[in-house]
């Protein structure tokens, strides 16, 4: 052993173990406190509790309604000690550490108290240890164990809870009361993990119970978000996998596949099967919560509906040959061949999604820049945060957000604009919501009343700026013609950070008359008093930061209002340091990672342009081939040319721009005109409906790799089971190179970071080895920052000095007409992910099975709809039918629905219209009618038919497959 | 590629620099923005737009960046 020694004026503190549960909270003090437990001296931050510092100096002591998730509560008398010069017995979690305490932790009176206390508990508690699902991992039976109860003394006779109904609602979970010791960790992990408070103690003494608010679990306000399942010291909330499988053996960490927040999580095995998931408490992104989505909503990755064998066809209208890899490979290769000689190089391309891990996505647009020869590679950023990618790199220098998602607890002022957090990004918005709880201040930018507005317990917008969908530049006009003409500018910031005279220009014109709140005031629908108040908050209420989410970005001027918020951030010095900055909310949990990876038709790895020779020069040289200078085609590009016949064939790796992308018709139009679509997936996703090559993909249980989330965080993706289609991802497009004459030598997921590390300049310093030392890294991470960034822009700004832009507001298109009165909007729901291909085949279903049109009741009442009628939307692209869900949450005007089903046909109704800078499309902005009819769309019943074709083709029940 | 899309495309983009109070510094970043963004198949169709129709439909800041600053 070391010999480690210890001195007074240089304490050691005891080593971190994120295995053990260290009964309360750790505190963040810099003050070190040393006090003796048993006999040995342990040095902890000052606020540490008695409990904590006993676990890390190596004594447990015995407890049951603590956890160091949650604050202490004090309430089931195991962990008392004995201190000495202090009279009776202090319970240990609430009682904080003093500098030369004696504290004992174990004496006979206290074991004597343990005993008494576990005694009575037991006396209450089914005695079934041996069937029950906790077995093996029960804090109640550890405690028993632990205080040596032998007997009960008062036998089991007495009135009791024992016998009462399960709560089995809850498609994850189950709720047993009899087991239920009324500790409120699950209470309070609602409240404080969550922040939901769907639960609480129901009445007093022997009748205190853990209710749902008197319904059950399913019906309740629980968003089933696992933090009380997790919380639970015993089996009353147990997840339904574990009470199936039983208590898992081993597990590996890894990341979640859902949204941009990234969650970090445990896979709990039997052998190759998942137990269950849970979040880590080592999760940079997460500290050990999680959703619905990422906790429970993986059963997709072993759905009956998932393909494993290879297929390929001529026609789309031939039945699906099922193949091996060898053939299917070959024969995708021959097709693209064939292609280039027959219609030229520029006839093939692909598209990569956010859904793949980093290294997918480099090999990916490696093998379209270096072996098709084209720069004809997209992602589907380009329909959710391309605006993002433009607009910082811009203004800041750096297609990115500044800040980490805790950054979040030192903000004074939260800016939330065209995001949804409590719903596409939960996770960030349970810390978001425990910030505001904290007495935060809350801007809502938003057409619709959001959860975060008034819905969400214990939290309230102070401003709620209510706008009509499309006048979001306008809305930033007008708050930055406040903060310029009220003198709110810093302008010292502006003066060392920024370039003056581009800050010259923007002031000029923020100041200019008709950007005022009130010259603004009828186009955007807001009173001008609220927009110059909530400007005055974010420029003058101490740390202010702005999230953003689609609804800023999928704008004809979406990447104009990109620009303005980062002109605000820098007009009032709210960027470069914590607590501030700019932070798009990515949607799916690559976005950021498949930017970064060269997937946009302009850009090599890292954001450097296909046109600098340097760079260009780099890659050709790693790569061994001559590369093209000229920007290749975005997706709406490759369609646009598709539909015109010059553009034949894609390789499309778990996209679904059939469902996913606008104006549907439009892009099954084009598909069809291809001669060869080639889709890597799990499903037969609406794109595969299409295809001739089917490459059946991994899901991310059954792969190595990374994502990167919206923070820049890098989080290793770590395969725990074998792929059930026989490949990791990278290997089906590495084989795929090869047959085209150009093979790819990787042996593992790590050597295709390696190879980016050394060709990215703000990847240089990330591996494999080093994530797994540090579990997760956010970029850049280099020689200047070997552990990685968390804050960007601290001392200037990645591009030098920042740059102001000029952001005229230039109303879209889109407008409405007598013809088409009412505006429509989208946006998600909790449960379901995306086009829902992966949610809609779990029990998710259970809380959003159909997709619903919102209208105003005043709209409604005009046009003689009822709740669940159906109601027809027409568009200037097409008409869907969904059925009606009447609610003050849209303005009149204003409808809005979710995208998570393909028959809802969300983008049969959306335009080709796009932004001006990336082409990121106006899905935000649509003018429609609606009206009440009797059956489905021509277009609904028409893709049921073809869906239905298509399954059969494949060789699948169309009854069966999940629609 | 059909120039009614490219023209609709390309005036969005004149739009957002036509703030710009330096028209030369406008007309660049007009030209600058294409040729970062755009394919040459969608450059050479606008630019023969341009010699062609007279870059009819056309935002006149773009005609005139086209004309200074793209020469293909």
């Amino acid at each position: 052993m070391d010999d480690i020694k210890y001195s007074s004026s240089q304490p050691q503190m005891p080593k971190y173990d994120p295995d053990k549960d260290y009964g309360t909270p750790k505190s963040d003090s810099a003050t070190m406190v040393t006090l003796n437990i048993d006999g040995v001296d342990v040095t902890v931050p000052d606020g540490t509790s008695i409990m904590h510092a006993a676990q890390l100096g190596g004594v447990t002591v015995p407890k049951l309604c603590a956890t160091d998730s949650l604050e202490p509560f004090g309430s089931c008398r195991l962990c008392l000690v004995e201190i000495e010069g202090r009279r009776g017995y202090p319970a240990s979690c609430t009682t904080p550490v003093a500098p030369g305490l004696k504290v004992k932790t174990q004496t006979p009176k206290l074991a004597d108290v343990r005993r008494g206390v576990m005694e009575l508990y037991i006396s209450d508690h089914p005695l079934d240890c041996l069937t029950c699902a906790a077995n093996g991992d029960c804090e109640l039976q550890d405690m028993a164990g632990a205080v040596g109860l032998r007997e009960v003394r008062y036998g089991y006779e007495g009135e009791n809870h024992i016998g009462q109904a399960k709560d089995e609602s809850n498609p994850y979970f189950t709720f047993d009361p009899s087991k239920c010791i009324v500790c409120s960790r699950c209470v309070r992990a609602c409240e404080e993990t969550q922040g939901t408070f769907a639960l609480t103690i129901q009445g007093r003494g022997f009748e205190s119970k853990v209710s749902a608010g008197n319904k059950d679990f399913l019906d309740s306000e629980c968003v089933s978000c696992g933090a009380c399942v997790q919380a639970c010291p015993t089996a009353t909330l147990m997840e339904k996998t574990v009470i199936e499988a039983g208590t898992p053996e081993h597990k590996i960490t890894t990341t979640c596949a859902y949204c941009g927040v990234g969650c970090s999580f445990d896979a709990e095995m039997k052998g190759e099967q998942v137990v269950r998931m849970t979040p880590s408490k080592e999760g940079g992104a997460n500290h050990g919560h999680s959703c619905v989505k990422g906790r429970f909503a993986w059963g997709y990755a072993t759905h009956a509906d998932r393909i494993t064998t290879p297929m390929i066809r001529k026609s789309i209208h031939d039945p699906w040959q099922k193949v091996g890899w060898d053939e299917a490979i070959n024969y995708a290769a021959s097709e693209i061949k064939r292609i280039q000689a027959q219609y030229g190089k520029e006839a093939v391309g692909g598209i990569t999604s956010s859904r793949c891990t980093n290294e997918e996505v480099y090999v990916t647009q490696k093998l379209i820049r270096a072996v098709f020869g084209v720069n004809n590679v997209d992602t589907c950023a380009r329909v959710c945060h391309s605006p993002t990618g433009y607009g910082l790199k811009q203004t800041l220098g750096e297609s990115a957000g500044t800040q980490t998602f805790d950054s979040v607890m030192k903000s004074d002022v939260i800016f939330v604009m065209g995001a949804n957090p409590t719903d596409g990004h939960p996770v960030f918005a349970s810390i978001m919501k425990r910030r505001l709880r904290e007495g935060a201040k809350l801007i809502v930018v938003d057409p619709r009343e959001i959860d975060l507005v008034d819905n969400s317990p214990h939290v309230r917008a102070d401003y709620h700026l209510k706008l009509r969908p499309g006048t979001n530049v306008a809305m930033i006009s007008a708050i930055s013609h406040v903060i310029v003409t009220e003198g709110l500018v810093q302008e010292e910031f502006v003066k060392a950070r920024c370039e003056w005279d581009s800050y010259v220009a923007w002031r000029d014109f923020a100041a200019k008359p008709e950007n005022s709140p009130e010259a603004l005031e009828k186009e955007l629908g807001v009173p001008a008093n609220d927009v110059r108040e909530a400007a005055r908050l974010y420029a003058t209420g101490g740390n202010a930061a702005i999230y953003y989410g689609l609804g800023v970005t999928e704008h004809s001027q979406g990447s104009t209002t990109v620009m303005g918020i980062a002109n605000l951030a820098m007009a009032t010095a709210n960027i470069g340091r914590e607590g501030v900055g700019v932070n798009p909310l990515r949607g799916q949990n690559n976005v950021q990672g498949s930017c970064d990876m060269g997937s946009m038709p302009h850009e090599f790895p890292g954001y450097r342009h296909v046109s600098d020779d340097a760079t260009r020069a780099q890659f050709e040289q790693a790569w061994g081939v001559t590369l093209s200078a000229d920007p290749g085609l975005r997706i709406p590009n490759m369609l646009d040319l598709a539909v015109e016949g010059s553009f034949k064939a894609v390789y499309c790796v778990g996209e679904d721009i059939a469902q996913s992308d606008p104006d549907t018709q439009h892009v099954t139009h084009a598909l069809e005109n291809m001669e060869c679509v080639i889709v890597q997936d799990l499903f037969l996703n609406e794109t595969a409906k299409f295809a001739h090559v089917f490459f059946p993909g991994a899901s991310f249980l059954e792969k190595n790799g990374t994502f990167t989330n919206a923070e820049r965080r890098i989080s290793p993706v770590r395969k725990v089971m074998t792929p059930k289609n026989g490949m990791e991802d990278w290997e089906i497009t590495a084989k795929f190179s090869e047959a085209l004459g150009y093979p790819m030598h990787y042996a593992h997921a790590s050597e295709i970071m390696d190879e980016i590390a050394a060709l990215t300049p703000t990847f240089t310093g990330v591996s494999f080895k080093k994530l797994d030392e540090l579990g997760s890294i956010q970029w850049p991470c280099n020689d200047e920052a070997p552990t990685g960034t968390p804050t960007m822009h601290v001392d200037e700004f990645v591009r030098g000095k920042g740059k102001f832009f000029i952001t005229q507001y230039v109303p879209t298109t889109e407008r409405v007409n007598q013809k088409y009165p009412l505006i429509l909007t989208t946006g998600r729901i909790l449960s379901q992910y995306n086009v829902g291909a992966q949610t809609r085949r779990t029990h998710n279903v259970a809380w959003h099975h159909e997709d619903l049109i919102e209208i105003h009741p005043h709209d409604a009442e005009d046009r003689g709809i009822a709740e669940g009628d159906w109601v027809g939307i027409t568009s200037r692209a097409g008409q869907t039918v969904l059925r009606a869900k009447i609610t003050d949450r849209v303005q009149p005007g204003v409808v809005y629905t979710t995208f998570h089903h393909p028959e809802s046909g969300a983008n049969v109704i959306t335009t080709d219209n796009s932004d001006w800078a990336t082409n990121c499309p106006e899905y935000k902005v649509t003018a429609v009618q609606v009206s009440k009819v009797n059956q489905l769309s021509d277009w609904q019943k028409q893709y049921r038919s073809f869906s239905d074709t298509q399954i059969e083709l494949s060789g699948m029940d169309p009854q069966t497959v999940v629609s | 590629m059909e120039v009614e899309k490219l023209i609709k495309m390309a005036n969005q983009i004149g739009d957002f620099f036509e703030a710009n109070p330096d028209v030369e510094e406008a007309k660049r970043e007009i030209a600058s923005h294409l040729k970062k963004f755009w394919n040459s198949i969608m450059i050479k169709t606008l630019v023969a737009h341009v010699q062609q129709q007279q870059g009819q439909g056309l935002h006149p800041k773009v005609i005139a960046a086209i004309q200074q600053h793209l020469h293909l």
